[in-house]
């Protein structure tokens, strides 16, 4: 059986990520997809460290670190670097964790796709903030358990929604907008490659899931990858000139089959689940709509 | 051969700073508006808009971001510029030190307001006093020749490779930023010349690629990196004097050294000051000479690195030495007066004083600077705050 | 030159396996060569070799490229093993 996405490695062995990291996953695809003219910029976030510690770089493309709220100014100064000594075709990209981009990051994110730069914005969304020890972000899921959402007798778990950051670009109208997620690879490429050949800004949020964040076995990262797709907890779409298009998985398993994968979700009783449930299913119908229009 | 010769011409402050920009072949400029900085990048969005600069310009949606996209503008290899004022400073502090542990050698131009609350707009030097500790070299100018002067100078000492660190080049809100004084504007090619391309040995290269920026840890070079850039700015202090005289002749300009001394040769009693507020002490020093009255005035041009060997020699034989402030430290004494002190500890016989003065643009009037200079005279040794409401 | 907070040697030449608490082991005789585990590795840890000699389903599978572990680099997540379709991949407790 031939290989089904490219075979070329930018991202190289030896890094410094947990076992079984989604977002490790994310960053290999993102870069087989981009190729060797590329400059990443990361703000403060698990890939501020999978690199490894000086002296060492785990990318064979340059990296630039930046602040927790820089990602999106620091891919429009090296966009605009490399176009005003002729290297329009360099690639530009920021590889921003969660937190980085739902919270501390929107703005600078959202001001970089206003502004029209030719970047591609990566979004490894492990819905929380893993790299300081899983805090919730605005981007965590409804239901779930983290180190400042806790399950006391008082409070428990994260009540509020999950802020959905595609869903904002594409109300922004950022001419290319895709979520993705590591258990489809070659879904992920296509989107890569179709970011690649658009002149303009470009976002896709990568679902990356965390084994010690999300608390399942490392084993199961694609499984739970997969999952969050076919239960449509996390669907799949490609938002271009202006059309959505969703991605319908042809399976729908119960969602207590994702939930029940990870201690996050441990604490959920029935009637929480099925608000769980309602949640997606609701937010499922509106991307449908939406689809339609 | 082309002219040195420059052109004479009447500009604000700010549209001066502008034209040392262009004069410095910039590349990309990323800033965002603040009172009184505007008109310096709406000139620059001008020049840039009808092609007498060819430049990236980057319309950022804050100050924090402005200095991100001009510190990874500048690891691509080429000369970036930004420029704000008061809370925009503030708001970039953290960006601050990571241009400066880049090691980039941005230049950025401050116009000195005070920060709120209350509100206010005017001149005052506090949030760049504050950045003092963020490892970039600081330059206070007294003139609008300076302020242009200043920013062509700023990148050639910022680029030199045994300094390679940023530099923050102050002019004061309105006294000088909307004020019309004639300025020589710079011959472009001897500027172009003078400053060459930016030859950055670790800017992005593709075919090598690296991480800049990455995990140190407490066993790796940290403390070394820090070390190094504090020696850099300590080695920047000669540079910078054989630089300035190289610039003096190359463009047949005036710029003074790290100091400059006004009347301090048989002076007993003497001044320091940074920025505009100088040319009121000057006035007031001469005045004071027709009375026969010994005194004179150390102007800091450069803050950081700290001009402490230049101090020295100035005050030797003085009576009596004041640290004019115009920013306002909490707890302690001003910042300069900290400094000075610092720099002359048992290596000078002077009485010191530190006068606080010019907050929220009050007025330093000639009658201010003579009472500094009664004080200092008579001796008394309290802190002044100089024209301020007493309660 | 300055002390640059710049770095440039690859983290290939570190040798991880000591995170690792489990390994996998291919066994080659049901391996189709799919690649599956190679695709999903978050390591890299997997590489593609020709290699006549390794055990396989049968003959014609041994002309194709074959997955290797690099226990150097594998942190013995078991993506592998749960994603290979064929039962091809058991996790091994790691003596200490």
């Amino acid at each position: 059986m031939p290989i089904t996405i490219p075979r070329e490695e930018y991202m190289q062995k030896g890094h410094t990520a947990c076992a079984g990291c989604g977002a490790t996953l994310s960053m290999r695809y993102v870069l087989k997809g981009m190729g060797p003219k590329t400059a990443v910029t990361v703000p403060a976030c698990c890939w501020s460290v999978i690199p490894g510690e000086f002296p060492y770089t785990a990318l064979d493309v340059p990296l630039l670190y930046t602040t927790f709220a820089s990602a999106g100014a620091s891919i429009s100064g090296l966009r605009e670097g490399l176009d005003s000594q002729g290297k329009e075709d360099y690639n530009v990209v920021a590889f921003a964790g969660d937190g980085g981009t739902a919270d501390i990051g929107l703005q600078g994110l959202s001001a970089a796709m206003e502004r029209g730069h030719n970047v591609l914005y990566i979004m490894y969304d492990n819905e929380a903030y893993m790299n300081t020890g899983i805090q919730r972000s605005g981007s965590t899921p409804y239901g779930a358990w983290t180190t400042t959402t806790p399950v006391g007798l008082k409070r428990d778990y994260k009540r509020e929604k999950k802020k959905y950051v595609a869903d904002l670009m594409m109300a922004q109208n950022v001419p290319y907008v895709a979520t993705a997620t590591v258990a489809y690879p070659e879904d992920l490429e296509r989107k890569i490659s179709t970011a690649k050949s658009i002149k303009g800004p470009k976002f896709i949020q990568i679902l990356s899931p965390c084994p010690p964040g999300w608390y399942y076995n490392s084993a199961d990262t694609i499984k739970v990858s997969r999952l969050a797709v076919e239960t449509r907890v996390f669907p799949l779409y490609e938002f271009k000139n202006g059309k959505l298009t969703l991605f319908k998985p042809a399976k729908k398993p119960n969602i207590t089959e994702y939930l029940s994968l990870q201690g996050r979700f441990g604490h959920l009783k029935e009637d929480e689940i099925k608000e769980v449930e309602a949640a997606v299913a609701e937010r499922w119908e509106s991307l449908l709509r939406k689809e339609q229009n | 051969m082309e002219s040195i010769q420059s052109s004479r011409r009447i500009m604000t402050g700010n549209e001066a700073v502008a034209t040392g920009v262009k004069l410095s072949n910039v590349k990309v400029i990323s800033a965002y508006p603040i009172t009184p900085q505007t008109t310096i990048v709406e000139k620059l969005a001008e020049m840039v808009a009808n092609g007498e600069l060819d430049a990236k310009y980057i319309e950022v949606e804050s100050e924090h971001s402005a200095m991100a996209s001009v510190t990874a503008s500048e690891i691509t290899g080429v000369r970036s510029y930004t420029a704000s004022s008061s809370h925009g400073i503030l708001y970039m502090h953290e960006n601050l030190h990571w241009a400066s542990g880049m090691r980039v050698p941005i230049v950025m131009s401050v116009v000195n307001r005070a920060i709120g609350p209350p509100w206010s707009i005017w001149g005052e030097q506090t949030e760049t006093f504050n950045q003092r500790d963020t490892g970039w070299l600081q330059i206070y100018c007294e003139s609008n020749q300076e302020a242009m002067d200043s920013i062509i100078l700023g990148y050639k000492i910022a680029e030199n490779k045994k300094v390679l660190l940023p530099v923050m080049n102050m002019l004061d809100a309105f006294t000088l930023s909307h004020t019309s004084e004639p300025v020589d504007v710079r011959n472009l090619k001897t500027s172009y010349d003078y400053l060459g391309d930016l030859d950055l040995d670790f800017k992005l290269d593709f075919k090598n690629p690296a991480g800049y920026g990455s995990l140190v840890a407490p066993d790796g070079p940290f403390m070394e990196m820090r070390k190094d850039m504090r020696d850099s700015m300590y080695n920047a202090s000669g540079l910078i004097k054989s630089e300035i005289s190289n610039f003096n002749e190359v463009f047949d300009a005036e710029l003074p050294g790290l100091t400059e001394n006004f009347m301090m040769e048989d002076a007993d009693y003497a001044l320091i000051t940074a920025g505009a507020i100088s040319s009121t002490a000057k006035y007031t020093v001469r005045k004071l000479r027709e009375r026969g009255q010994k005194v004179g005035l150390i102007r800091l041009y450069f803050y950081r690195p700290f001009p402490g060997e230049e101090i020295l020699k100035a005050v030797r034989g003085l009576k009596g030495l004041g640290v004019v402030e115009r920013n306002v430290s909490y707890g302690q004494r001003g910042p300069t007066f900290e400094d000075v002190v610092s720099a002359l500890y048992r290596r000078a016989d002077v009485p010191i004083r530190n006068y606080v003065v010019g907050l929220g643009g009050r007025d330093i009037r000639v009658k201010d600077y003579e009472k500094m200079f009664e004080n200092l005279i008579e001796g008394d040794n309290d802190m002044e705050w100089i024209n301020v409401a007493v309660r | 030159m300055a002390i640059l907070p710049i770095t440039y040697l690859s983290s290939s030449t570190k040798v991880m396996s000591s995170w690792r608490t489990s390994k996998p082991v291919i066994d080659y005789s049901k391996c189709t060569r799919c690649a599956i585990c190679w695709k999903f590795c978050p390591d890299v840890a997997i590489d593609l070799v020709v290699d006549p000699n390794l055990n396989a389903p049968s003959e014609r599978f041994r002309v194709l490229e074959a997955p290797s572990i690099d226990y150097d680099h594998c942190k013995g997540c078991g993506i592998c093993g749960t994603e290979c379709p064929f039962g091809a991949i058991e996790m091994v407790r790691e003596e200490i």
